[in-house]
């Protein structure tokens, strides 16, 4: 029971980009490169998997372990508060300073590589506000 | 430090801050070293206040292994850590692949061999402070003399429960030869027999002039 939120968010394969712009020599810009079919099938550096699922097995092993030692109830617990704060977000095109979740997986006290590389407040695209709006409101 | 058979840095600085009463040595990838020290360095002072007391030596050593464990030996970074904190003084070597070794005196690097062999041979517990330090300059120099990665000057960091000596250099036990003689060629060495100068014609064929942007 504890897996079965989680395991259906692992990633077992990069996605491949659409091919939704034919004849554009950068594919995506210069965000992800061309798009190449061989990196969908196989991953370009041993530890790529395994680190984009870092977070997510590391979860995973730590609710079992709990699981285990004070049975179900508190796994059961910090996953529903964990569920409620993700809830908080705001707008869809703006971008949450997720504060909650962050104290409560203890990340407020860390300092690691995905808060100076890929800072989502940072980052130099944004959504069609209207569009994502619309879409999130399901008049689309 | 060293790329490939050439000496980059000769005098390059290996010990590295993690805490006031924790310091790092690195062997190893130069930058792994480096960086890895920085970020447990960051996260330790991040916990120190979260925890209001001074940091544990230990807790840099589960910091600095757990990272390394989770990169599985990609990021090579071999560590000889050091500190005084509550609990006493504590001496780790941690591997690239993130295994520990909590011993009285450690070595690591290319070096490694030929300073443990000193210290195997002259260790003795409880030295006074001089002779520790003369101890850990002899396994240096060991390794300095007899390793070819290894070379140049002596740093010692000593660390105690009130003070601590950043002694950079301790001893520049290999200093580089003075040259005895001059091996420049004057001019007139070789006598000039014949001079023969040939003007070049160059015609200006076409002129254009191209304005920058420069607003």
């Amino acid at each position: 029971m504890e897996s079965r939120g989680a395991s259906s968010l692992l990633k077992d394969s990069i996605p491949i980009t659409d091919f939704s712009l034919p004849g554009s020599f950068e594919g995506h810009g210069l965000r992800r490169g061309f798009p190449c079919v061989k990196n969908e099938l196989v991953p370009s550096h041993p530890l790529e998997l395994s680190e984009k699922n870092f977070q997510l097995n590391q979860d995973k092993t730590n609710f079992a372990m709990l699981r285990n030692i004070q049975g179900l109830h508190a796994p059961l617990k910090l996953q529903m508060e964990l569920r409620a704060v993700k809830q908080a977000q705001r707008l869809p095109f703006l971008h949450s300073s997720n504060m909650a979740l962050d104290t409560l997986r203890g990340n407020d006290e860390c300092i690691g590589f995905e808060d100076i590389l890929n800072d989502p407040s940072q980052s130099e695209v944004m959504g069609e506000p209207h569009m994502m709006m619309e879409y999130k409101l399901g008049l689309l | 430090a060293t790329e490939g058979m050439v000496v980059a840095d000769k005098n390059c600085s290996k010990i590295h801050y993690i805490s006031s009463n924790i310091y790092c040595c690195g062997a190893g990838t130069a930058a792994d070293t480096e960086m890895t020290t920085q970020l447990i360095a960051s996260n330790l002072e991040l916990h120190a206040l979260s925890t209001g007391r001074l940091p544990r030596v230990v807790t840099a050593n589960r910091m600095l292994k757990q990272m390394l464990f989770r990169y599985q030996g990609y990021i090579g970074a071999a560590l000889v850590l050091g500190g005084v904190d509550v609990t006493g003084p504590h001496l780790y070597s941690i591997y690239p692949h993130g295994s520990t070794d909590k011993l009285p005196y450690v070595t690591m690097g290319s070096g490694s061999l030929a300073a443990m062999a000193v210290f195997e041979d002259k260790y003795k517990p409880d030295m006074e402070e001089e002779e520790a330090k003369q101890l850990v300059r002899d396994a240096i120099a060991a390794g300095i003399y007899n390793d070819l990665g290894s070379g140049s000057n002596i740093d010692i960091c000593v660390i105690s429960k009130n003070k601590l000596d950043f002694i950079r250099p301790y001893d520049v036990a290999n200093r580089k030869g003075e040259r005895y003689g001059r091996y420049k060629c004057e001019r007139g060495t070789t006598a000039v027999l014949t001079e023969n100068v040939a003007h070049l014609e160059i015609e200006v064929v076409d002129e254009t002039v191209q304005t920058m942007d420069t607003s």
